[in-house]
Order: structure tokens, then sequence, then C-alpha cells
């Protein structure tokens, strides 16, 4: 099996190999109800996924950014966090969105065109808004992490990034910043190979989580694909980081198995075998191969979980697509905590004149 | 990959405006080859648009990937003009030129008056902009404004596919930096005619409907919009004159004095927020080169003093014909 040409050179942390046999201890601290949750986690966000998918086919979702093959990165980060713990992501991250507890059909507000940012509350789900200008998201996940240790509070913040996004300046500064500041925070880099139609190759010339050393903070490469390796490494950036440690930049080496989003033709630009290899490294196969043998997974509870895996499908779709347009007032409703006169003045002229729209000339 | 999307300009047939960018890309660098086409996905993708596809197979050298590094890659095409290089660089979306800001207005703008006039900076910035596709967030800005705002760039709108093509032609040429912005919401309109550099420059405005009842002014996406508003109008015997910037530095003020002076009654149009969008600029134009002749107020007919709504909005938020049709009648009617 040959991996993905972007996982090349240094070899990962790892606990399980891909076809699930462990090469380093299985042992994270989770007990067999904990380590199942990771599997059915990803059981149910491969699932919802796909029903993205499906709805931006038929029309519910405007465009929408898959994360097929990332399941493990994401939802072996967000378990590793303690309830308190903020994320601050991307837009490719619903699986972590899910075990964060941010409810799927506001978050897909965003997809279906219905209201910008976060739709969800950051600030009770602990979920940052989702993040489209790449690399922006990361100087808050830093300036988070200072606030949080400013007020003695016991938060460690994430900001997830991808690879192309290494390349913005808002990165460097992040890492640069939390790395001086000392900054209670992780870095996690999903890898996935591509950045739109440009391979991590043409990205940047070294390894990612080497740029670590620079800044002066540990660095870390893990297995993206291995949610038991993802786990073991973000727990302990996490725990390190509560002890007052500082930040940890960490390269999660993964695959995006779709395009980059539905409005994407990945065959104008990559070897659809690519993809049919790198499906040999997949995260939820691999895990539940290891979960049974370990005796921890049968048959029956797989199956379960692709029933509930179904029903949630199913409901967040008929929920989601009930979603009409919002009102013409919300155009308005949120830009001002104060509003200026001004501005309530062309508000008021403004509804008219639309409502005068919808009437008709 | 699949055969390069250029329209055949021998065949005379109706044109995209992706297409017609496509052949000026083309047919500049065939004419000159210190153009470089380098930006985010515009070599093996050619661009999220294609707008730039096929390029790369035939000036394997000269059309080039770059990391995403929006201020980096601008930054880069000053130093490339300090070696005699014309870069035409894409930055993917409206939102996305942002980062790039600083490398605009400290360097790119004012290079030359830095050196003394020795350091021309024939830059041409290519961004997809506007609304009107269902974008998601950041991808249906109007950012005119702030370019506009700053001295030493030229920026330019097409409304079409052939205006499309001889601006870019004319903006690759030009010895200034030109911001080019390309409405998103045009890209797949097709327009009969000859893709040719003759005809209006850089600064000139075109009527393209006359009428003596008043003159709508707009650029980009929004001539057509005005165009059927006109036809609106026209039904109940109004004359409406429509006027297609082109440019938005340098302005048209003789097409401007012309409308006033002929017509009496200006209607603004644009995507953009009112406040200190071109509609002001403009306003304060007709009254400067032409008061006398006013006879209403300039009307503006503009995006709302809001962020950029989400896909399910958008449509409540740039100018509809019903709101041009409105703009029309309190001009006609002061
Ligand atoms: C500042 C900025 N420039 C360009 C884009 C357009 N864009 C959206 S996603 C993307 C690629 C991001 O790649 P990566 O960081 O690897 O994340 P992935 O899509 O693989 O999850 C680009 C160029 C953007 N969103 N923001
Ligand atoms: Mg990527």
């Amino acid at each position: 099996m040959q991996p993905p040409e972007h996982w090349r050179g240094t070899e990962p942390v790892r606990i399980l190999a891909p076809d699930g046999t462990p090469v380093g201890e299985p042992d994270v601290g989770l007990d067999p109800e904990g380590l199942r949750s990771l599997a059915r986690w990803m059981v149910l966000a491969r699932r919802l996924d796909r029903e993205c998918v499906a709805l931006q086919r038929q029309g519910e979702l405007t465009v929408y950014p898959g994360f097929e093959g990332q399941e493990a990165a994401q939802v072996g980060t967000a378990a590793a966090l303690g309830p308190d713990d903020v994320v601050f992501p991307t837009f490719r991250e619903l699986a972590a969105a899910l075990v964060r507890g941010v409810d799927p059909v506001r978050y897909l507000w965003y997809h279906r065109g219905t209201w910008h940012g976060g739709p969800y509350d950051p600030r009770a789900t602990g979920f940052g808004p989702i993040c489209v200008p790449v690399a922006t998201q990361l100087p808050h996940a830093v300036g988070h992490a200072i606030g949080t240790a400013l007020d003695g509070r016991d938060v460690v913040t994430v900001g997830f990034i991808g690879d192309g996004a290494t390349s913005e300046g808002d990165f460097h500064e992040a890492a640069n910043l939390a790395a001086v500041r000392r900054a209670p925070c992780v870095l996690v880099v999903q890898n996935n190979g591509w950045a739109i139609s440009v391979p991590t190759a043409a990205q940047t010339a070294g390894e990612i989580w080497r740029r670590a050393d620079g800044y002066g903070m540990p660095g870390v490469r893990v297995d993206g694909n291995d949610v038991l390796a993802v786990y073991r490494v973000v727990r302990e950036a996490v725990e390190r980081a509560r002890r007052g440690g500082g930040p940890t930049l960490i390269e999660a080496l993964t695959y995006r198995i779709g395009a980059h989003s539905t409005a994407d033709d990945a065959a104008r630009y990559r070897d659809p075998e690519e993809v049919e290899r790198a499906r040999a490294f997949d995260p939820i196969a691999r895990y539940t191969a290891w979960l049974t043998a370990a005796g921890h997974l049968d048959e029956a509870t797989l199956a379960a979980w692709e029933q509930e895996a179904e029903r949630f499908a199913g409901r967040v779709r008929a929920e989601l697509v009930e979603q009409g347009p919002p009102p013409d007032a919300w155009l308005f409703e949120w830009v001002y905590a104060a509003p200026p006169a001004t501005f309530e003045r062309e508000r008021e002229a403004a509804l008219a004149a639309l409502g005068d729209e919808a009437a008709g000339p | 990959m699949s055969a390069p999307i250029a329209t055949d300009r021998e065949r005379g047939t109706a044109h995209t405006m992706v297409g017609a960018l496509n052949a000026a890309l083309r047919d500049a660098m065939r004419d000159d080859e210190r153009v470089l086409v380098f930006g985010e996905d515009v070599g093996r993708l050619g661009g999220v648009f294609r707008v730039t596809d096929g390029l790369q197979a035939e000036f394997p050298d000269r059309v080039f990937d770059t990391p995403i590094s929006e201020a980096g890659i601008v930054g880069a095409a000053v130093g490339l003009a300090f070696a005699g290089w014309k870069s035409v660089v894409e930055l993917q979306f409206d939102a996305f030129s942002y980062p790039a800001l600083e490398q605009v207005i400290d360097h790119v703008a004012k290079m030359r008056s830095r050196t003394l006039g020795r350091v021309e900076m024939p830059i041409v910035l290519r961004i997809p902009s506007f609304g009107g596709i269902g974008g998601k967030e950041h991808h249906g800005e109007s950012p005119e404004t702030y370019y506009v705002h700053t001295a030493g760039l030229k920026v330019v709108v097409p409304s079409g596919a052939i205006d499309a093509y001889r601006l870019l032609r004319r903006s690759i040429a030009d010895p200034d930096p030109v911001v080019f912005l390309e409405p998103k919401a045009r890209y797949w309109a097709k327009e009969p005619g000859e893709l040719t550099v003759d005809g209006p420059g850089i600064g000139e405005a075109v009527t393209v409907r006359e009428g003596r009842a008043c003159s709508l002014i707009a650029y980009g996406a929004m001539v057509a919009r005005c165009l059927e508003a006109a036809d609106v109008v026209a039904a109940e015997g109004l004359d409406v004159r429509v006027v297609d910037l082109r440019s938005l530095v340098p302005l048209d003020d003789d097409a401007l004095r012309r409308a006033a002076e002929e017509t009496g009654r200006i209607v603004i149009v644009h995507e953009a927020p009112k406040t200190l969008g071109l509609g002001a600029e403009i306003a304060a134009r007709v009254m400067e080169l032409a008061f006398d002749h006013l006879e209403a107020p300039p009307v503006r007919v503009t995006g709302w003093d809001v962020p950029y709504p989400p896909a399910a909005l958008e449509e409540r938020y740039r100018p509809s014909v019903a709101r041009i049709v409105a703009g029309i009648r309190r001009a006609v009617t002061y």
C-alpha cells in the first residue's frame, strides 16, 4: 500500500497500522465506551457528509465542502478536549462540530445560504463561526487563548487550519504570537494533500510540523487517519497547554477523498487512482477493525450505529429543507449593537422599499 | 485534462465573458513575452472560473500556481515589475483580495511616485467580484471603493464579453497598475461580436442606450439590469439613457456632463453599499460639472449599508429592476 505523496518524509506518530494492527500502545486512557464513541461519531459524521453532498446536488445547499477521509483527524481532536475548551474551525470541520455538540441543522444554514458565519451559538457551543477566508481564524484562536489565560480560566483553545492555509501570513503571525505569549492553544493542521487544485508539495517545500521549531514550540506529525493517535497527540498537547506549557503545532496527515467542494471538478487536476490508493488508508475501516479485534465492538453494534446514522441524516435533511429564506429584516438586524440614527433611517426606508417590491410595481 | 474553452475569434460566434477574458490573456501573452499570469489555482486547474484555462499548457514558464498567499503574490508582482516583468495576477474572489491590500495601497499604487517615475508598475490585478451567483460569504462583495480611493490605481469593470476582452488587453498594455474587477454574475452571459482591442479605451464611458428622460449610470452586472429597467419604463413612454461607465478610475467626466446636460436627471446604480459608493462620487461630479442643468437631485439605487448577505437574501440586497424603476420614477417626478 502506497501512502499519499504528502505523507512522505518523517514517520508520523501512529498507533494503528492502516489495516488496524496495533503498532503502538493502544491504551490512550479511554474506557471501552469512550473508545466506541470515537467510532460512532465517525460513522455518524461520514453519513451526514454524504447526505450533505446529496442535498447540494438536489439544490438544498448552495456549495458544500465535504470532509470524507478526514473523520479521524476531526473526531480525534474534538474528543480530546475538555467540556470548556474551545475550537476555532475552518469551513471543513462539520465532524468536529458534531462532537462538540453543535446542532448540524444550524451549522448547515451556512451552506444552505440562509445565514453567514456562526448561525449556532459560538459561546454556548465553544465552537467558533465557520471561517472561509483561509487562516484568518488562527489569530482568533490565539487571541482567545491569551484572553482565557489572562482571566486565569482553565480553557485550552484549538485552532484548525488546512495545509494550504499555512502559506498565509496569518498562519505565521498566529503561531509566532502564540509561542511568544505561551498561549494555551493547539494549532491543528489537517494536511489533506490538496488546497483546491494545488498539492501540498507545491504549497510548501518543507514539512509543516517542523516549522514549530522555528517558532519555539513543540511540533508533532501524526497519522491523521489514525483516530487513536490523533486523540493521544492532541490530548498531550492540551494537557501541556493546561499546565502552562504553551502551544503545540500538530500536523495531521490525512487525505481529501472528495473534491474541494461540490463546485469543484477534481478530475481536472487529480488522478482518480490517487484517490483509490488513499481509500486503503480509510480511518473508519482501520479503527473498527482494531476495535473488533480488541473485543470492543461487535457486528450488531456497528449495524445499530449505521441505522442511527441513517435516521440522523434523515432528520437533519427534514429539518433543513423546511428552512425558508430569512425575512428581509435580517439584512439590518445585527449590524450594530447600538444602531446609529442614520442607519435606522436607512433600515426603515429599505424595508419599506422591499415591501413595496414584494407587493409588485 | 479537458480542451481549452477559449472562444475562437475567427468563428465570430457569441462569446462568454470567461471565454473573452481567456482569449485576452492568451493574445496578450502571445504578443508580449514579458507578460506573466499567476495566482491561486490558475495553472493546472485553469482558475476556479476557468478564465486561465489552457494557458499553462501554452506558456508553461509564464503561467504558474502560487501558494495561498495574497500579500506575497501581489508583493512578488511588485518585485517582478522591478525586474521588468508585467504580472497579471488573479486574486480568487473579491474578499480574498483583502490580505493583499497593504501591498496594493503601499506599493503597487505608490511605487512610481516614490521612485520619481523611474519604476513603473504595469500590474493587472484581476478580481472576480460582486454578487449574484448565490455564492458564500466573502464571495459576493463589491470592493471597488477601496481601490478607487487609492490614488495611483486605475479601476475598470467590464459589463459584457466583448468589452471584457478589450478592457483586459488595454489594462495589460497600460503602464499603470489596473484593478480589473470581473462581474461574476456576467461570466457566462453570451454576447455576439468580434473580440478586438479597437474601440473605447480606459477612461471612456459608453452610452449603451440613448434616451432623454433621465440617465442611468452603472457598471458591471448592473448595466444589464438598467437596460431591463429602461425597457420597463419605455413601455410607459419614458425613454431612459443607460451609460456603462466601464472605467471607475479615471471617470469619464464628459459622459457624465453630457448625461446631466441632455437629460437633467441622473440615477446611479451599483451593488456596493450606498455610503461612499461610486454613486457619491458621481453625484458630486455631476453637480460640479452641470449643476445648472439638473432638474432633480441625483438618485442612488444601491446595496444597503450592511454586510453582503447570504445567498437567500442577496437579491433583496442587490438593486432589482423594480428598485431601479422606482429610482427612475423618483428622478422624473421630482
Ligand atoms: C484568503 C483566502 N484566499 C483564498 C481563498 C479561496 N480558497 C478557499 S479554500 C482554499 C484552499 C484551502 O486549502 P487548505 O488550507 O489546504 O484547506 P482544505 O480546503 O484542504 O480543507 C482556497 C484557496 C480563501 N477562502 N481565502
Ligand atoms: Mg488542504
